[in-house]
């Protein structure tokens, strides 16, 4: 790299004539020095705070480029494109390579910190996963930053317990083929020039793949003509004249045409290589269902019924070789052919490629092997379909018996199990009360129920005792709202100010994620576990002062609220730290020095 | 939880299965007086709260419909449904109130003959038969949304008074499950001495109501301010909730409610031990348990 000294003009503002100086830049920096000694305008300013450069277009009335940084730009004018030319070109080197050098300082771009552990290896395509799913995920990416990023956990261990998200993303990649357009090939209709009766036609590679799997004769011409007896225009112009024929609809200038050139022949005949496929098919069809279709019945063949492509329904005769396409033949082709989807996933470049690949993949099954395994097949089925029941003897089908366990026995253990709870606890009522019998019981019942028939209903509350009631049930219901919230969908966490609810929340997410390592590295066998949970105590330890300040910082309002819900978290981490502190306490008292050689 | 909507009847039309506890043993223990719920709140006493409330609910609406459900401890039955003495013109309040008597009478003396002839252990709780009690609701319940486009709006209000019983614990949640699924609320009012888990969590899971009245001989008023209210008037009125509701599971060995245990993985039954075989479905656990380390177990004291 070089430096490169112009003579420009600075501009302060494009309204202000420039500054006339000398403009050098170099690898790192750009230096402006006007000519006028006296002035004071000189510039140094390092690349690193330029972020775009915009220039005028070549040709307008100044040459200027801009240079533009946080706060403005620099305008600096050429006397000729060439030059300014060259130092724009200059400029975006340098730019280009800075921005490579450093990357992008947005919030989004997950930190470099992504290496895997030493010893392990991982491919490309699984950091690009880990870094796709961590773009996503705004909380896996805290989460990931706050832990991975602080050497609490490892890269490693962050992702085993997540290994579901990354399998889940790899199945994601199969690719998709993209089928035919179901558009039907005559709907693309030539373009035609009233002046000039011209008519044109244009056929894309897309479409040509799309006429040779529809119309294998058009495909068999294409092989046998091109290149040997015309050129490929050649061979398409006659293919168009002769949709041009079909679509006016003008038999007679068909038939002319037809007798004159016979490769145009080929195109208005019917498709023979269609027929013998539908031929085929219909030998194929399961002989127990029940069409009425003749062996020769090949649907081209039938004249007398169907819309032509116009809405005409004329009837020809059918011995005119002459093909009149109906619309449901042509639809039905078309359907079938999409359905078909792409044989094969070629570059639709050369017309010959394309044409001898469809043929090759084409030639692969061959219709007579199938024929003789499906017919003894079909065979059999129709042995089956056609018996007469009342003649056969009755099925044995093997089957397994049902097997219904006892219900009873369930039950049956449950209440000895319930009886012998019952023995141990009792209603807190112990049996003080307990002097009946069955018997005695019931009679006292039975008295009741006589004393309600005989007292009849007479003031059935007192007023005071209704007041008192409502009271309470006020009392009841106010109180709960505030704990609880005003309904089943709102949650009481949006009582609280948004601040404290997401800290809340955040903290609640470190936790779960801290106490899940934290219980999965026990029981300690090696040293590494017990430096796991080194780092993990030391982080919840953390995130507990961290609570704790909360809890008495917020406000007196929301304080019995936060307490509410700081405590289950406090509790979880207490019986972590307890976990902790008990199994420290029987290393100690093991004595001696710990598992691979570790001393307190 | 919306009920089921009710086609071309309006909103509160509401058809009321009311399951009433007569459990002996309950209602006789407050014979000596004292604390007991049953001494605050006799059985005589206790009917003279709910049969004007039966019929409270018929007032509120010409089309609203009751249905009482009596649930005893050897068996359940149908004491009182509104709708089978239109034509006679029992409108008459102290008709339906002497009807309501006998029969529950009626539905004593077969309860006790029924219990004569099997010998069962007497515990001090012995708990009436909610889930054949529920059954019988939700089976009415039924017959009621086949019966035509035109329905009202079914709910059913339980009024518990004895304990939950244990052994009932499948055949309640079965219950229950059903009743969510037809979007049937479950209300649960427990006069009885202790709050019941199983009915809290049929409310909680059904969108119902569930209330334990501090004030027994105010019964009444709750029973007409609370679970009066019919599914249309609940989306706009406040009513109590509990506090919260016990989740914990029960193990299905010894009915204790544990924090961690072990889950068959047929058919996800709880135990708090280990075992060698499902009580439930039968299916053999293979897998022996992981031996505590017991060799550093012992701690030295200094």
């Amino acid at each position: 790299m070089h430096t490169i000294n112009k003579p420009t003009k600075y501009r302060i503002s494009l309204k202000e004539p420039g500054i006339p100086g000398v403009l050098r830049m170099a690898e790192e920096r750009f230096i402006f020095t006007p000519h006028d000694p006296r002035s004071l305008l000189k510039l140094d300013v390092p690349f690193r705070s330029i972020k775009v450069h915009k220039f005028s277009k070549d040709g307008s009335k100044q040459a200027l480029l801009n240079l533009l940084h946080e706060g403005g730009g620099y305008i600096f004018e050429f006397d000729s494109f060439s030059d300014r030319n060259i130092c724009r070109d200059f400029v975006g080197k340098i730019l280009g390579k800075l921005q490579a050098t450093c990357p992008s300082k947005d919030d989004k771009a997950v930190p470099d910190k992504t290496t895997p552990a030493p010893g392990e290896q991982l491919s490309p395509m699984e950091m690009e996963h880990r870094i796709k799913l961590l773009r996503d995920d705004s909380e896996l990416q805290r989460l990931h930053k706050q832990f991975v990023m602080t050497g609490i956990l490892t890269e490693s261990e962050f992702w085993a317990t997540r290994k579901n998200l990354l399998d889940d993303t790899t199945i994601k990649v199969s690719k998709q083929r993209t089928g035919f357009k179901s558009t039907m090939l005559a709907d693309i209709r030539p373009a035609t020039d009233g002046r000039t009766n011209k008519v044109t036609f244009s056929l894309t590679p897309e479409i040509i793949h799309q006429i040779f799997a529809e119309k294998p004769a058009v495909h068999r011409a294409f092989l046998d003509l091109v290149p040997k007896k015309m050129s490929e225009k050649d061979f398409w112009t006659k293919y168009c004249r002769a949709e041009y024929l079909h679509r006016t609809n003008n038999s007679v200038a068909a038939a002319a045409e037809a007798a004159e050139d016979e490769e145009l022949a080929v195109f208005l005949k019917h498709d023979d290589i269609l027929a013998d496929e539908i031929r085929h098919k219909i030998r194929r069809v399961d002989p127990t269902l029940d069409m009425e279709a003749d062996q020769a019945d090949d649907y081209i063949h039938l004249q007398d019924h169907g819309l032509l492509r116009d809405g005409g329904k004329e009837t020809v005769d059918a011995e005119s070789e002459l093909s009149r396409r109906t619309l449901s033949q042509d639809l039905n082709r078309h359907a079938a052919v999409v359905l078909e989807g792409r044989a094969f996933d070629v570059e639709l470049g050369d017309t010959r490629t394309v044409a001898e690949a469809l043929a090759r993949s084409k030639k692969g099954p061959s219709l007579e092997a199938f024929d003789k395994n499906e017919s003894q097949e079909r065979l059999e089925k129709a042995c089956r379909m056609t018996e007469i029941e009342d003649l056969r003897g009755p099925h044995q089908l093997p089957y397994a018996p049902l097997f219904i366990k006892d219900p009873r026995e369930y039950f049956d253990s449950q209440q000895a199990n319930a009886l012998r709870a019952l023995g141990d606890s009792n209603a807190g009522f112990k049996n003080t009360d307990y002097n009946f019998n069955l018997e005695e019981s019931y009679a006292y019942l039975m008295k009741q129920i006589s004393e309600a028939k005989v007292s009849g209903l007479n003031d059935i509350v007192q007023s005071d005792v209704a007041h008192k009631v409502l009271n309470g049930l006020n009392q009841h219901l106010s109180s709960t709202k505030q704990h609880i919230g005003k309904g089943p969908f709102e949650s009481v966490l949006d009582q609280l100010p948004s601040r404290t609810k997401d800290e809340l929340m955040i903290h609640w997410s470190s936790i779960q994620e801290l106490l899940r390592h934290f219980w999965s590295s026990y029981p300690i066998t090696t040293g590494y576990l017990y430096n796991k949970v080194l780092r993990l105590k030391e982080a919840m330890t953390q995130i507990y002062n961290k609570l704790q300040e909360i809890k008495e910082s917020v406000q007196s309002d929301y304080r019995h609220l936060v307490s509410l819900l700081v405590h289950p978290m406090l509790q979880a981490l207490d019986a972590a730290f307890a976990h902790y502190d008990s199994e420290q306490q029987k290393r100690t008292a093991k004595g001696g020095p710990m598992p691979n050689g570790f001393f307190k | 939880m919306a009920s089921a909507p009710s086609k071309l009847y309006s909103d509160d039309v509401s058809l009321v299965v009311v399951l009433l506890d007569a459990n002996p043993f309950f209602w006789a223990a407050g014979a000596g007086g004292g604390n007991h719920p049953a001494a605050t709140l006799p059985f005589s006493k206790f009917l003279d709260h709910v049969i004007p409330f039966l019929n409270s609910l018929l007032l509120m609406n010409q089309l609203n419909q009751v249905v009482l459900i009596a649930t005893g401890i050897n068996t359940c039955g149908y004491i009182y449904d509104s709708g089978n003495g239109g034509p006679e013109g029992s409108d008459n309040v102290s008709e339906i109130s002497s009807e309501i008597l006998l029969r529950l009478e009626e539905f004593v003396c077969k309860d006790r003959k029924i219990g004569k002839g099997t010998e069962r252990a007497m515990g001090g709780s012995v708990s009436s038969l909610l889930s054949g009690s529920l059954s019988l609701a939700l089976c009415y319940v039924q017959k009621v949304f086949r019966s035509g486009a035109i329905h009202p709006q079914p709910r059913i209000l339980c009024l518990q008074a004895s304990p939950d019983g244990p052994e009932q614990y499948v055949a309640v949640m079965n219950a229950i499950f059903s009743a969510q699924r037809s979007m049937v609320p479950i209300d649960s009012c427990v006069v009885g001495v202790q709050h019941s888990a199983f009915l809290q969590q049929a409310s909680y899971i059904t969108g119902g109501i569930y209330l334990k009245p501090p004030q027994l001989d105010g019964l009444f008023q709750y029973l007409a301010a609370v679970f009066a209210t019919d599914l249309q008037s609940r989306n706009f009125l406040q009513l109590p909730k509990p506090a919260g509701v016990d989740f914990r599971a029960s193990c299905f060995c010894h009915k204790k409610t544990i924090d961690m245990g072990y889950v068959c993985s047929v058919c996800l039954s709880i135990f708090c031990q280990h075992q060698r075989k499902c009580s439930t479905c039968g299916s053999e656990f293979n897998q022996a348990p992981r031996e505590p380390n017991s060799a550093s177990d012992t701690i030295r004291k200094a």
